[in-house]
């Protein structure tokens, strides 16, 4: 495995953007998910402009690395990185949530790039566990990497695939928690403790691992590490800030699924240095 | 006495087959493969058959995953457990993403027997057939059941079929065409029309002699998939005979009975009787004490016919 070479400086100038095009286009859109999409971002980031083994103008091309956004609500984070990364045209981010639009409000799989159209939590992960099954019938090599939630965790469906990847030692499977802590009507461990999360996965056969999911260098790391990992799944529980880089939405549960104000993204976009 | 077979046997042997000819086929099971007949295919293609616990949400969702790269998964487990406790995961991953799934729902109806109520499905054909995307299909026997699922494979999309678990006569033979969304006439009939499928088409057949005593000639229809309905031959029938009675072994809401009332109401209106479950949960006993207990046997048929040509002379 050779390593890419990272220009962190880089991965964080398309972060700030990212963040920028998401608040945007919610502002725009008049409704959406900007706290799940904004502990996300670096995530997106690293994986699509350092891990992925991916070809924006061949969406389709067979031995790609795949990406499933299990928490589909997080979808502007997607689709700003795709169109970013020439996925479809920017322009297209206008008509996010609006009629005859293929930016369907939870994501979906009519956008290129998109694998596969989720919305309801708790489904992502299986389908994960099933490319890479299928992968490895078929006797071709690549990676499938997966965006839980760590509202969605609580789903049981989630626990049915987790037990599954463990069991066929999945280790082409990489899920990824976006751990904001936060769920729509209040925080995680007052609602449903989800600790301890790590042994959680490790007790289902995982190789689970913790970093600070803003921080690229951890990041990377440990993206690196899960290629190296064989004869099991590897989970990466990434610590993050709901509505992270706006000060007044961090941390706030009443920012999971409404849009800003116009002088609200005003002073949100002044934050992130626009 | 025609012979005596389950549709799920059916089933199991056409699986096995295509196991063998199409190396792209692969099964994904509920634990339950023994009783879905998917251990035939299983034993011969152990690389290609997943039996992934009692987890039938996961198997959906990871047959939808293996459909990404050309893979075709057929998910195997009892319809109730498929269809009802699945729903989510067959709404929005296999029938929103329009993977081409396809799903086996064995022991449904209430001839499951002694097992009771918690394993009789009767609502599949309701909560599957307003789904879109999703063909419904419900075979009349063990012959049909063979043709079903290679039709299945064949064709592009998420599919559903029931199957049964008890042997029940085969009354269509092999040489019979099978096309999907189109319904076969097993017998024709001037004086009144039943749609019937599943076992049903047997009692339906067998209410047809009864009533031919009465000098009352019944068309029967095969209506073997629910969804896309057979509109064509619903509305000719309701034009011809005047009057239809519809047969399932399925609740008497949302089913093959509504799916033909929902035609006629649109286009033809007629009087229509429906022999179904009416509207309650199954209990323990033999399939054919079941049958009868809940009015789902020719004589039932037989009723419903007597009623629905009054309320036609009525008319």
């Amino acid at each position: 495995m050779v390593s890419k070479t990272v220009d962190i400086d880089f991965l964080k100038e398309k972060a700030r953007q990212c963040r920028r095009e998401i608040l945007e286009i919610i502002f725009e859109a008049g409704s959406g998910h900007p706290g799940g999409s904004l502990s996300s971002v670096e995530i997106l980031i690293a994986l699509y402009y350092y891990k992925m083994n991916h070809d924006p103008s061949k969406p389709d091309w067979p031995l790609r690395d795949r990406f499933i956004m299990s928490k589909g609500h997080a979808c502007s984070a997607a689709y700003v990185t795709l169109a970013d990364c020439g996925y479809f045209p920017k322009e297209e981010l206008k008509t996010f949530r609006k009629l005859n639009s293929r930016l369907q409000g939870h994501i979906y799989a009519g956008v290129p790039g998109v694998e596969l159209s989720t919305g309801s939590l708790g489904h992502g992960l299986s389908v994960a566990n099933g490319i890479a099954l299928g992968a490895r019938i078929c006797n071709v090599n690549f990676n499938i990497y997966c965006l839980l939630g760590d509202g969605e965790i609580q789903e049981g469906s989630i626990w049915e695939a987790a037990m599954t990847a463990g069991h066929h030692k999945l280790d082409n499977v990489c899920a990824i928690l976006d751990y904001n802590k936060v769920q729509q009507n209040g925080p995680v461990p007052e609602i449903k403790n989800e600790e301890p999360v790590l042994d959680k996965w490790k007790d289902f056969g995982w190789h689970a691992v913790e970093v600070d999911g803003h921080n690229f260098n951890e990041l990377i790391k440990a993206l690196d590490e899960f290629d190296t990992v064989k004869g099991k799944p590897t989970f990466i529980k990434a610590n993050t800030v709901k509505g992270k880089g706006v000060s007044f939405m961090e941390g706030q549960s009443k920012w999971h699924g409404k849009a800003p104000k116009r002088e609200e993204l005003e002073a949100a976009l002044k934050e992130l240095g626009f | 006495m025609p012979e005596m077979k389950a549709t799920r046997d059916g089933f199991g042997e056409a699986l096995l087959e295509l196991g063998r000819e199409n190396k792209k086929i692969v099964v994904l099971s509920g634990d339950l493969e023994d009783s879905t007949r998917a251990e035939y295919f299983k034993k011969e293609f152990p690389e290609r058959f997943f039996n992934l616990g009692i987890a039938e949400q996961d198997v959906l969702g990871t047959a939808v995953g293996m459909s990404m790269d050309g893979l075709i998964p057929f998910a195997c487990s009892f319809a109730v457990f498929l269809t009802n406790r699945a729903y989510d995961i067959l709404r929005i991953s296999v029938c929103y993403n329009n993977r081409n799934v396809k799903l086996i729902g064995s022991h449904g109806g209430l001839t499951v027997g002694p097992d009771g109520a918690t394993a009789q499905c009767l609502e599949d054909f309701a909560i599957t057939r307003v789904l879109p995307n999703l063909k419904v299909i419900c075979p009349a026997d063990a012959v049909e059941a063979k043709k079903a699922t290679r039709m299945m494979a064949e064709v592009r999309g998420p599919a559903y079929m029931r199957l049964s678990r008890p042997p029940f006569p085969v009354i269509t033979k092999e040489s019979d065409e099978f096309i999907l969304g189109r319904a076969n006439v097993m017998r024709e009939g001037r004086d009144i029309t039943v749609i019937a499928c599943g076992l049903m088409v047997y009692e339906a057949l067998q209410a047809a002699e009864i009533l031919k005593k009465e000098n009352i000639e019944t068309k029967v229809i095969n209506m073997h998939t629910i969804k896309p309905i057979d509109r064509e031959i619903v509305i000719k029938s309701a034009q011809e005979t005047g009057a239809i009675v519809t047969a399932e072994e399925h609740q008497i809401n949302g089913g093959l009975g509504s799916a033909v009332a929902e035609v006629l109401a649109r286009n033809f209106p007629v009087p229509v009787e429906m022999v179904a479950v009416n509207d309650t949960f199954g209990e323990s006993g033999e399939s054919e004490e079941l049958l009868e207990k809940y009015h789902l046997k020719d004589i039932d048929i037989v009723d419903a016919v007597k009623r629905v040509i009054a309320r036609k002379k009525k008319g």
